[in-house]
């Protein structure tokens, strides 16, 4: 949005004025039609909630279905009936014992935490630097950080897997922690963007006042970024839980450093099990990322947009 | 990447502005080494590295053997599969980026436009964007199912004799679109975001001009979010670039066999139907371990993304320097 702001500036003078008789034209125009578009606009009104709802329920039912399918019994799952005839909740106990489901959870949540927790640690100095320090290559450094972020991985897959073999760490889910202790490109990104929204007139005066840059970044802009970086925070965690590529290419040769994600794609081979049971583990690999994004709904969206639209 | 730093105002005695000076570079690189080494180890070492063992034959068990450019006359003239390979991510890359913009913005228009329940619907639009793909991809492959789906019992129900899907050659890709269709949330948000932002008075000025609501959003709307219909675009551009987890598990779990670690047989199920570009690479250097061909692959992966991610960089240029303004 933003290179639309410099764009529009020269002609923000004319559209000034314009608007104002725009506003006089359509309150003339809307006193004399006010009572003749009463009725289209209802109609209007319910065609458009109609069509918002229908859409609502149209990404819902993938998940209703799944739902209803991870309670239903091993034979009413192989029939097109919908409905479950019994309740069976069970299933999501049984998925834990078809399948070492539990191990797959820990190497997950493994992953997953230590790999938010080394990000944060890491990532935050850089995108201070890059949004609230100045220097010469700043710029430079910001594009390389977002060709950093949109490399697909599979492009330096091939001699990062060797480095990681000739440490003897392929197996393990180590290949992909240890790197967000140098930074996660994304990370950077995001935080960068919450960063440049704290005025740097705040840090200055904090640096009138004898802070180091480092305990004005501590004191003065973290705690103002806080919902940022739990935004930051929330995306390196849901990433590293839905990475497929990654546990695929590391730990897949050992059944024991699997990750939630692979296991459930191997799940239904590994026990000949029924699509009910596939299901249960489907919900409860989704589970945990719908309940985190119901508690924390505006800090996802607030970093959508900003990756968006603020970039 | 290095860190160095705009020479300081006139002025100062020389001793005492490059003791600052200095002060203030050693600053910035202690502020950005975790990304200098990052960057050096995981981004600049393996691009290097995939270029030079582009050029080499490499098992990983014996040295890499110089073979000149023999990796890229197999894959422009030798392997077949590349070429389906490279047809199915052009094929994603064409039909998702189209679909993925024009319905996230036709769904953000609709939610634009809602006055009661904005909240709700906008939560239900978004939240399969969050689905683990893994998930997402088992759960389509079930309701797509060909006997026993849910999708195809109502099709069924309407007096429609579905298609087979995922283990239909033809209907494969489709129903992955319908898949990625269905997870298009975090676009949608931004677009939501965008649209929202248009001004109001634009649209009424228009309106007095006689335009409609189709007009309006051709003449008004689409102008004013061009700036995001872009990265819309090149951002699905990049995402069709790396399709590989959807397809793989999803070729898997529909060939029956659904082991998806260690096994060749299920990539690309129905045949070669959803065999991406990414998969074959992982496929060549991580199952056959022909890691100088998948680096060729990958170096070919590199020089698209590249191109694209170029054009994204332009676009988001324009933002740093409005806010260095700032």
């Amino acid at each position: 949005m933003r290179d639309r702001t410099s764009g529009e500036r020269d002609a923000t003078q004319p559209r000034e004025t314009a608007k104002r008789e725009i506003d006089r034209k359509c309150n003339r125009h809307c006193e004399s039609r006010r009572g003749g578009t009463a009725r289209n606009q209802r109609l209007h009104w319910i065609a458009v909630h109609s069509l918002g709802l229908a859409l609502g329920v149209m990404f819902l039912m993938p998940l209703v279905f799944v739902f209803l399918t991870a309670v239903m019994s091993d034979e009413q799952a192989l029939t097109a009936n919908l409905w479950p005839q019994e309740w069976h909740w069970e299933n999501f106990a049984k998925v834990f014992t078809e399948a070492p489901m539990l191990r797959f959870l820990l190497n997950s949540l493994l992953y997953s935490t230590l790999a938010t927790a080394f990000m944060l640690v890491s990532s935050i100095p850089v995108a201070y630097a890059l949004a609230k320090l100045r220097w010469r290559g700043r710029g430079v450094s910001f594009m390389l950080v977002i060709a950093a972020m949109m490399l697909p991985p599979q492009v330096t897959a091939v001699p990062l897997y060797i480095l990681w073999a000739r440490f003897e760490l392929t197996g393990t889910l180590w290949p992909l922690i240890i790197p967000h202790l140098f930074g996660d490109a994304f990370s950077i990104f995001l935080l960068r963007q919450f960063f440049l929204t704290i005025p740097r007139s705040y840090v200055d005066a904090a640096k009138v006042d004898g802070c180091s840059e480092f305990t004005a970044m501590l004191r003065i802009v973290l705690p103002m970024a806080r919902p940022g970086i739990a935004a930051a925070a929330m995306f390196c965690f849901l990433y590293t839980w839905n990475d497929f590529f990654g546990p695929l290419l590391y730990a897949g040769e050992n059944q024991q450093s699997w990750t939630l994600s692979i296991g459930l794609a191997s799940f239904r081979g590994m026990h000949r099990v029924e699509w009910n049971l596939t299901m249960a583990a489907t919900v409860l690999v989704m589970l945990p990322v719908i309940v985190l994004f119901l508690f924390a709904q505006r800090a996802f969206v607030r970093g959508i947009t900003f990756t968006g639209v603020k970039g | 990447m290095t860190a160095t730093l705009e020479r300081t105002e006139p002025g100062r005695t020389a001793p005492a502005r490059s003791r600052r000076a200095r002060r203030k570079r050693l600053q910035v690189i202690a502020f950005m080494s975790p990304w200098i080494i990052g960057f050096s180890l995981f981004f600049a070492y393996p691009l290097l590295a995939t270029g030079y063992f582009s050029f080499t034959s490499y098992d990983l068990l014996s040295p890499p053997d110089w073979v000149g450019l023999r990796n890229y006359a197999y894959l422009l003239f030798g392997d077949p599969v590349v070429r389906i390979a490279a047809a199915n991510t052009l094929w994603l890359v064409l039909v998702l980026t189209v679909l993925r913009v024009v319905f996230a913005l036709g769904v953000a228009a609709v939610i634009a436009r809602l006055r009661r329940g904005v909240g709700l619907v906008r939560t239900l639009c978004y939240l399969p964007a969050l689905a683990p793909p893994v998930a997402a991809t088992l759960a389509f492959t079930f309701l797509f199912n060909p006997g026993t789906g849910p999708v195809n019992g109502l099709l069924r129900t309407l007096g429609i004799d579905g298609p087979l899907w995922f283990n239909d050659p033809a209907w494969a890709k489709p129903a992955l679109t319908l898949l990625t269709l269905w997870g298009c949330g975090e676009l949608m948000i931004i677009m939501l975001a965008a649209l929202l932002d248009v001004p109001q008075e634009l649209h009424e000025a228009a309106a007095l001009d006689g335009a409609g609501p189709i007009g309006r959003f051709w003449h008004v709307t689409l102008p004013s979010i061009a700036p995001v219909l872009l990265f819309g675009v090149v951002n699905s551009i990049i995402f069709s670039l790396q399709y590989f987890t959807q397809a793989l598990v999803a070729g898997a779990v529909a060939s029956g066999q659904a082991e998806v670690v260690g096994s060749s047989k299920v990539v690309g199920f129905p045949d070669n139907a959803t065999l991406t570009f990414p998969a074959w690479l992982y496929q060549q250097g991580f199952h056959y371990y022909n890691m100088g061909y998948a680096a060729t692959m990958a170096v070919v992966l590199f020089v698209f993304s590249l191109g694209f991610t170029a054009l994204l960089i332009r676009r988001m240029r324009g933002g740093t320097n409005a806010e260095e303004v700032a």
